[in-house]
């Protein structure tokens, strides 16, 4: 049975994909508890940093504290009883595993089962690998984004190849798709989906030269934003086509889309219909409208432009009266770790029926009329829209639903 | 290797057919079988990209600002899309999925050398932005208005396997009615592009104009038109 929805059709028979376990890592703490614990107290994870090695004058940056990731390495080395020596591992490597690790500990799903699909999200994954200083450390190979996936599905045996997503900012929400659709239509019947970027001199100072860093804590959506901040992010979603056993409504991923504005590759649309676009495929996708969206998990980067096309995108879909918040004022924008993180992030605003206010907003400043959340409440937290948009004029959007 | 994903492709119903493709490769272009330009002793790619835009008498100024990568996907999807091929579809309809094995890592070490040394660090936002291998979807997109689904995806090598699985869920939901998917790689001085126009079966009438016989869209056919030389 077949059901016509202008540009998606929904075919019934798909397989559920629910939502068993997560990870957050960033500059906030090192589990998602951890990570919405802070975000729950107000923290802010962006911060002054200088190191002449990431920039040559001091920056705001959201860094993910470099102690206590390689000790947490090390307990995961210790863990697995793994041999290999820490400092054989990049950076990025290193928050990969701790952050797959931290979402398979309650062995929610074996990564060795052949019906297990490893997804990666990476907008630029061992880059740092391309300064001189590491040159005699790690050979070029591993700069190659195959090569970090197959140190990961190697020190975790994952039966399958990993499949490999660097699509810009979109590239957590289109593994968190891509991983979706392979399941629904029976390719799979596990995955683990995990996102993460570093921030290094490369990114940086790219960046900057598109003079698109904010000099404060970014402030997405606010009428004085001036940029956004550079984040170090990883997140894993473990999801599976069997329902959770665990207590509470599970958590299905519904519908998904990405689509592109085929008018700039470093500027937004100006219209947003593109991204209203995708989030409209989305939604029908889901069998829902927009009325049954509870809350919006926007990609509020804080540039000017950025905000100002999703502002207009969200009202476009009919969606100006759902809160939204982006978290990006928390820890910043950690590009392929993202639509990951955020995702995670939603899953626990759903599960504990709350809206976590949207750090850096204060004053309006964007022209769509949007309901951005100004003070973190109880509510019903049912549906959930996450979006993101990046370089290359691309746009995703995925839905969060409870059983 | 992926012995889940070819299991779940021997299953599935396959109903699109290539009714264009272009492997760009070497010192050669074909284009639906034919070699339509072939030149001897070419020092580098990018004046191989170059005389292909020259000889096809393609104008877009901008080409001159991409980056090989951009060039290399840019060139091959003129080459498909060339006469109307996308007329009748609606901007959203039509997807793009590329994939490739080095990212943007050739223009990623461009990059890397504005800012190794500090007495010249001079980044610059025209070679930043194609740092990112998803650019020369954008590139293609804005070229030939393509508002639909896109992804990039990364594999060591050619992964015919992984395209195929990828566009034929985007169709077999309903999610595009055209796509166009391929490979482009760049890294030094190699580089390999292939790109097919996949569409609903129906199209081929319009396609056999040309002479071109539209192949079923399978693992087989974009193995095939990979090793087109």
């Amino acid at each position: 049975m077949e059901k016509e929805m202008g540009r998606l059709t929904r075919v019934d028979g798909m397989k559920p994909v629910y939502i068993l376990n997560d990870s957050i890592i960033s500059s906030l703490g090192f589990s998602t508890a951890e990570n919405v614990a802070a975000i729950e107290q107000g923290a802010i994870g962006i911060r002054s940093v200088t190191d002449p090695a990431l920039f040559p004058r001091p920056m705001m940056l959201s860094p993910v504290d470099t102690g206590r990731l390689n000790a947490k390495f090390d307990e995961v080395l210790q863990f697995l009883k793994k041999s290999t020596p820490p400092e054989s591992f990049t950076r990025l490597e290193k928050m990969f595993i701790v952050s797959i690790h931290d979402a398979l500990k309650e062995q929610v799903v074996a990564p060795g089962n052949s019906r297990t699909l490893l997804v990666i999200s990476t907008t630029k994954g061992n880059v740092d690998l391309l300064e001189d200083r590491y040159k005699a450390i790690f050979s070029h190979k591993r700069l190659y984004l195959w090569e970090l996936g197959r140190i990961i599905q190697q020190f975790f045996g994952f039966s399958n190849p990993p499949l490999i997503i660097s699509n810009a900012c979109i590239s957590g929400i289109v593994a968190m798709m891509t991983a979706s659709r392979f399941m629904q239509s029976g390719a799979y019947d596990h995955a683990v989906v995990t996102g993460g970027d570093i921030a290094s001199e490369f990114v940086i100072s790219g960046f900057q030269s598109f003079q698109s860093l904010s000099l404060t804590a970014c402030k997405p959506f606010d009428l004085n934003r001036t940029g956004l901040s550079l984040g170090e992010g990883c997140g894993t979603m473990v999801i599976s086509v069997h329902k959770p056993g665990s207590a509470g409504a599970a958590i299905r991923v519904t519908g998904a889309a990405t689509s592109n504005d085929a008018n700039h590759i470093s500027g937004p649309s100006r219209t947003g219909e593109e991204l209203s676009s995708a989030i409209n495929s989305a939604i029908k996708q889901a069998d829902l409208t927009a009325k049954d969206i509870s809350y919006i998990s926007a990609h509020g980067t804080a540039t000017l432009f950025n905000d100002e096309m999703e502002s207009k995108a969200i009202e476009l879909s009919g969606l100006g009266h759902v809160p939204v918040n982006s978290l990006k004022g928390y820890w910043g924008h950690t590009l392929g770790a993202a639509g990951i993180i955020e995702s995670a992030a939603s899953v626990a605003a759903m599960k504990k029926n709350m809206l976590f206010r949207s750090a850096g907003f204060e004053t309006p400043g964007v022209p769509g009329s949007i309901n951005v959340i100004s003070n973190q409440q109880q509510a019903e937290v049912n549906t959930v829209l996450k979006t993101a948009s990046g370089f290359g004029g691309c746009n995703a959007a995925i839905i969060y639903q409870k059983d | 290797m992926d012995a889940t994903l070819r299991s779940y492709i021997r299953k599935i119903k396959m109903d699109q057919i290539i009714t264009t493709y272009c492997h760009l490769h070497d010192n050669r272009v074909i284009v639906n079988d034919r070699l339509i330009f072939y030149q001897e002793n070419i020092v580098k790619f990018a004046d191989l990209l170059k005389s292909v835009y020259k000889q096809e008498q393609i104008t877009y100024p901008k080409f001159y600002k991409m980056d090989i990568l951009s060039k290399l996907g840019f060139i091959a999807a003129e080459l498909v899309l060339k006469d109307n091929k996308l007329e009748g579809y609606l901007p959203e309809d039509v997807g793009v999925v590329m994939s490739n094995s080095s990212s943007s890592l050739d223009t990623d070490i461009a990059h890397n050398e504005t800012i190794r040394d500090r007495s010249s660090y001079f980044p610059s936002p025209s070679v930043f932005v194609y740092t990112l291998p998803n650019i020369v979807i954008g590139e293609v997109c804005i070229r030939h208005k393509i508002k639909g689904e896109n992804a990039f995806l990364i594999s060591e090598t050619f992964s015919s396997n992984l395209l195929f699985s990828y566009v034929n869920e985007l169709f077999a939901n309903g999610r595009v009615k055209a796509c166009l998917c391929g490979w482009v790689e760049v890294m030094g001085n190699t580089s390999d592009a292939m790109v097919a126009l996949v569409e609903n079966t129906g199209r081929d009438l319009q396609a056999s104009v040309t002479g071109f016989k539209p192949l079923q869209f399978n693992v087989d056919n974009l193995n095939l038109i990979m090793t087109r030389n």
